[in-house]
């Protein structure tokens, strides 16, 4: 045994060992374990987003089309948290027993996440709930109510163009670090390609604050708080009448109305049908499935997306390069009996031959434009088959057909063009020749555009050989006016050209009974209107009711074109909408209630319905 | 005056400025723990900083006392003084005043005084007194018994105050014992025996028994002074058991068989024989060996068993809350956890003074008393906290030697239970709010917000200082 006195240097020795333990874990847990001062700083500083109301949407005459309404979120600190009468609370905010039990239980699972953060309990509670709910929250602690800005639609319109905003999915957040769980972002349409601009920027207020999540004071002066931004409005070109009046003559149809300024390029009504009520998709996305599932695909936006054949109207547009390329005359006269006869033929309808130019268009003759674009193809100036189907080709595509127009309008679709390549992988290498791709002179074949294409080649026949890009948005507050749509592009075509293929379709339109006009409906006592007809074959079914337009014939104030999937002749229901478009735009009054009744009350989309409900 | 100035001259000054600048510490550290921007002023009584003051200057003025009267006051009246601070103990239960649930406070006007505080100081003069006396044989079951009922008084007086910190305190007085000449065997076994407690209500019965394995090893390499034998045993050991769990069983589908625990006993107790044979010739201490293994495998198998079953669930509870094992961060587990935070976000050199946020901001609990630590480690960092440790150290050791100094064994004993008390009190609580040892609740000396403890610690430093200065008389 030990010297008792020895004893002192083990108790010494022992004390000093033990200090030396607590230097150690001193040590670990202040300099080297840093999680620890992270902890602190969410302990102590409570970071206040601000969201910024998002930026007012205006049609061309100043109209509010996409405003703001404020919603209440319910937030909850789990922490503050006390027991409460859950009974009560389930009424207050109109929810079931279960599901408050759910939310609970989640808020339960995550208390040590959040801490003392707020996290979003119920969204969206109705103002009349807030009311009551402020009155009784000293009965909640650990509860209390977020404002939020929601979209709201004074007049339900323009889904497609305007797009929707909703909760800002996981996949973006990862992609843009900006959005956090909750936020808000816009899908599709103008919301998405100007969100930027009309979110504006979310401010950030950090504060100090004790253990009761009371705030103390701002966080070093506020110096790292940043205001929000409020977002930009946006005045779009859309004038929402016309807009309201196209999906009225819309309605149970499947198809798109695209019109256009053409001294602009502004898109005046933009119609994709069956088209969404972006009410419905405020906020939480219950009713994006019913959408998505929705077997008319009212999310697709075919005015821009939907590759079409164009049918008849793109005769047109070889009149103008036969024109051009001095292959066609507006003297030029071609039989036609019933069709062209060579080769597998191409149909025709009755009607007065032979035809000139001009009685052509008025008439949509097939064969006359089989022998044009024969002209065009087998041309004499050209040494190769190929060499002239890419001059054509160059023309079409000057026209502004098989490629993205840039207009701001999202997802546009190029509708591409056929090909050299097309036609060989066809036929073989050189073994194709103008009667191979016949199909092309009356626009069916393999050329394909999209509505916004149509309504764009009908804005540079108005304007005689000119368009601007076809824009929805004029101004962004605060932004100087886009140059890119202030730009002409002009289409290869001598204005000259223009005048007998403009006459063909006024003749159209206008030409007395019995003389073969195939538009007679789209008549507007007053106007001058111009078009020209399209019955797009197409292997889903149907024909395809097409019509492009523009009035009046002089100094022409708009362009449309009108698309409508499997509805039979152009002349049948493309037109009279067409009409009744240019009529309301004009004159701001329908006259002809009886078309307008007609054409509203007409249902494609419900018909095989009725006619069950006929058998029975 | 001329034995005033002499006493003066004698007084151990080190000690004394360790001990005022320690209290000038603590008073910074509760200004900054519970500062308020509407009272800035430092002396302001409405505050606790200001009763802080309060309580340091009427801390000199007892000292002064203390100092004035005659040492041989405190080993003639020490029995008087414990019966007297017994009688307040066995009072308080009834006419004591309920704080955060201890019965513990006698409530004076706006003074509060805890009588278990005092207790430290009465029961090292009693034990002072007792064992200093001429021919004392501490190994004497008699002697035992009597230094035991002495500290076993207050333990239980304070344990039915429902103050179980303060009343673990006295466990501490086993290293004046040890100095005093028990057997540091067992020193070892009792300290042993407490590790083991809290060992087994903390940690699984594998580990336990894994712990108590290496532990046995560790006193048969330690009684035989030689470590081959014990590391050789070691690795067989581990290699078997390796082998067998990781090799055999898995490809056996054995398991079921054999539960953990009486798979480590077959396979410790087939080695253990091994080993004899082995090594038999040269092994000695085999059966204090083997006494120790089963006798320790015992106690955490009756410790278990009475924590698991006998046991009602809200002891339980309060056993685990004791120890910090709550889970839950709202409850002490919380306290544990803030105090962590708020002590590693103050990093190499702190945020500065008045600059920590954990503490000031109420997320540790207590901030002013039991985890004043906190405010010196987030404001002061890892080098402030190095410094009071340093003079934690310094003052500790420098009671060693004043101890040692004394002539008189009543002083020395004296200043070995001061040196007691005071260590358990310094590295119990840092430890605690570093998480190192269970949340008992006890102050830090001289810096923790409160005047009884400030009173006991200036009583219980300044007799020892008392007989220090009069030694050569």
């Amino acid at each position: 045994m030990k010297n008792l006195a020895d004893k002192k240097n083990v108790i010494t020795g022992v004390l000093i060992l033990f200090a030396l333990t607590l230097v150690a874990r001193l040590f670990y847990i202040q300099v080297i374990d840093e999680s620890y001062k992270i902890t602190a700083s969410n302990n102590v500083l409570r970071y206040e987003e601000q969201y910024p109301a998002r930026g007012l949407i205006f049609d061309r005459n100043g109209k509010l089309i996409v405003g703001n309404k404020t919603t209440y979120d319910l937030m909850v600190i789990p922490r503050e948290m006390q027991a409460f009468d859950t009974t009560e609370f389930c009424r207050i905010f109109d929810i079931s027993y279960t599901y408050c039990q759910t939310l609970l239980k989640d808020v339960h699972r995550r208390r040590r996440k959040l801490g003392y953060q707020a996290a979003v309990f119920l969204k969206q509670v109705p103002a009349e709930l807030y009311g009551v709910f402020q009155e009784k929250s000293f009965k909640f602690p650990g509860f209390y109510v977020q404002a939020r800005t929601l979209r709201n639609y004074p007049r339900n319109i323009a889904g497609n163009l305007l797009g929707y905003v909703t909760e800002v999915d996981t996949a973006t957040i990862r992609r843009k670090p900006y959005y956090k769980i909750g936020d808000y972002i816009g899908k599709t349409g103008i919301e998405e390609s100007y969100e930027e601009a009309l979110r504006g920027q979310k401010g950030m207020s950090i504060y100090v604050r004790d253990v009761h999540n009371q705030i103390k004071k701002s966080y070093e002066n506020g110096n790292h708080d940043v205001n929000a931004v409020t977002g930009q409005d946006i005045v779009c070109t859309i004038d929402s009448d016309l807009q309201e009046y196209a999906e009225t003559l819309m309605r149970n149809k499947i198809g798109s109305i695209v019109a256009i300024e053409p001294s602009t390029g502004e898109v005046l009504a933009f119609v994709s049908s069956p088209s969404i009520d972006p009410s419905l998709l405020v906020g939480i996305n219950r009713n994006f499935q019913l959408l998505q599932q929705n077997p008319l695909k009212p999310l697709f936006n075919r005015a821009a997306m939907s590759p079409y054949p164009p049918g008849s109207v793109f005769k047109i547009a070889n009149a103008l390069i036969g024109l051009q390329e001095k292959t066609l005359t507006t003297e030029t006269r071609y039989g036609c009996a019933l069709g062209y006869k060579v080769g597998r033929g191409v149909e025709c309808h009755p009607h007065p031959s032979p035809t000139d130019l001009r009685q052509s268009i008025q008439m949509s003759c097939n064969a006359y434009y089989c022998h044009a674009f024969r002209n065009i193809i087998d041309n004499p100036k050209y040494e190769t088959i190929e060499d002239a189907f890419l001059k054509w080709r160059e023309y079409v595509e000057r026209f502004g057909f098989g490629k993205k127009l840039g207009s701001d309008i999202p997802n546009e679709q190029a509708g591409p063009l056929p090909s050299v390549r097309t036609y060989d992988r066809i036929h073989g290498k050189g073994r194709w020749k103008s009667l191979s791709i016949i199909s092309l002179a009356i626009g069916q074949g393999e050329i394909v555009a999209t509505p916004l294409h149509l309504a764009n080649f009908t804005a540079i026949i108005a304007n005689r050989g000119y368009y601007y890009i076809p824009h929805v948005v004029r101004h962004v507050e605060g932004n100087p006016p886009n140059p890119k749509y202030a730009e002409r592009h002009y289409a290869a075509i001598d204005t000259a050209n223009y005048d007998p293929v403009i006459d063909g379709m006024y003749m159209a339109v206008n030409a007395p009974p019995g003389s073969g006009a195939t538009a007679r409906l789209a008549q507007i006592p007053g106007i001058d209107v111009c078009g020209k007809t399209g019955t797009a074959q197409n292997p889903h079914g149907d024909n395809h009711s097409v019509f492009i337009s523009f009035a009046p014939r002089k100094n022409p104030k708009i362009a449309i074109a009108v698309y409508l999937e499997n509805a039979g002749w152009g002349a049948q229901w493309a037109a009279p909408i067409a009409s009744l478009m240019i009529e309301k735009y004009l004159n701001h009054e329908v006259k002809r209630d009886y078309l307008e009744e007609h054409v509203a009350s007409k249902d494609f989309i419900n018909k095989p319905k009725q006619q069950s409900h006929e058998k029975k | 005056m001329r034995r005033n100035s002499n006493l003066l001259n004698k007084l151990d000054w080190t000690t004394v400025g360790l001990y005022l600048l320690l209290m000038l510490i603590g008073w910074l550290s509760i200004y900054a723990a519970v500062y308020n921007e509407d009272h800035r002023n430092i002396f302001d009584l409405s505050q606790r900083y200001g009763m802080q003051l309060l309580w340091i200057a009427s801390s000199m003025v007892l000292a002064l006392i203390v100092m004035a009267f005659d040492h041989k006051f405190f080993s003639v009246f020490a029995y008087i003084i414990y019966g007297v601070i017994m009688l307040l103990l066995i009072l308080v239960l009834f006419a004591g005043t309920e704080v955060n649930g201890s019965r513990s406070w006698f409530v004076i006007g706006p003074f509060r005084l805890q009588p278990a505080e005092l207790s430290k100081v009465a029961t090292s003069l009693a034990l002072a007194k007792l064992i200093s006396q001429h021919n004392f044989k501490i190994h004497h079951f008699a002697n035992l018994f009597k230094i035991g009922f002495i500290i076993g008084l207050p333990v239980l007086l304070i344990f039915l105050q429902h103050d179980t910190g303060s009343a673990l305190v006295f466990a501490s007085l086993l290293i004046m014992l040890y100095r005093e000449g028990i057997s540091g065997w067992y020193v070892s076994i009792a300290a042993f025996t407490a590790v083991l407690f809290i060992l087994t209500i903390i940690w699984t019965p594998l580990s336990i028994l894994l712990f108590l394995w290496i532990m046995s090893l560790l006193v048969y390499a330690l009684l035989n002074r030689n470590f081959t034998h014990a590391i050789v045993t070691g690795g067989l050991t581990m290699g078997v058991y390796f082998l067998l769990t990781e090799v055999i069983l898995p490809n056996f589908e054995l398991h079921d068989f054999f539960p953990d625990r009486l798979f480590l006993v077959i396979c410790a107790a087939a080695l253990a024989v091994g080993m004899l044979f082995t090594f038999k010739k040269k092994i000695r201490y085999f059966w204090p060996v083997l006494l120790f293994f089963i006798g320790s495998v015992s106690v955490a198998s009756s410790v278990d068993y009475m924590f698991n079953n006998l046991l009602k669930p809200h002891q339980r509870v309060r056993i685990e809350d004791m120890l910090g094992l709550q889970e839950d961060l709202q409850g002490a587990g919380y306290n544990v956890h803030q105090s962590k935070v708020a002590i590693g976000s103050g990093g190499i050199i702190g945020k500065g003074f008045l600059q920590g946020t954990q503490t000031r901001y109420n997320f540790v609990p207590e901030q002013s008393t039991d985890f004043i630590f906190c405010t010196i480690g987030e404001e002061w960092g890892f080098v402030g906290s190095l410094f009071l440790l340093f003079i934690y150290v310094m003052l500790l050791t420098r009671i060693i030697m004043i101890s040692e100094r004394q002539r008189d064994h009543f002083a020395r004993i004296y200043g070995y239970c001061v040196l007691s008390i005071l260590s358990f009190h310094v590295i119990i609580n840092i430890a605690m709010t570093i998480g190192l040892a269970p949340v008992i609740g006890i102050p830090l000396p001289f810096i923790s917000y409160g005047g009884s403890s400030l009173w006991a610690f200036s009583i219980l430093i300044f007799i020892l200082l008392k007989f220090d200065a009069v030694r050569w008389n």
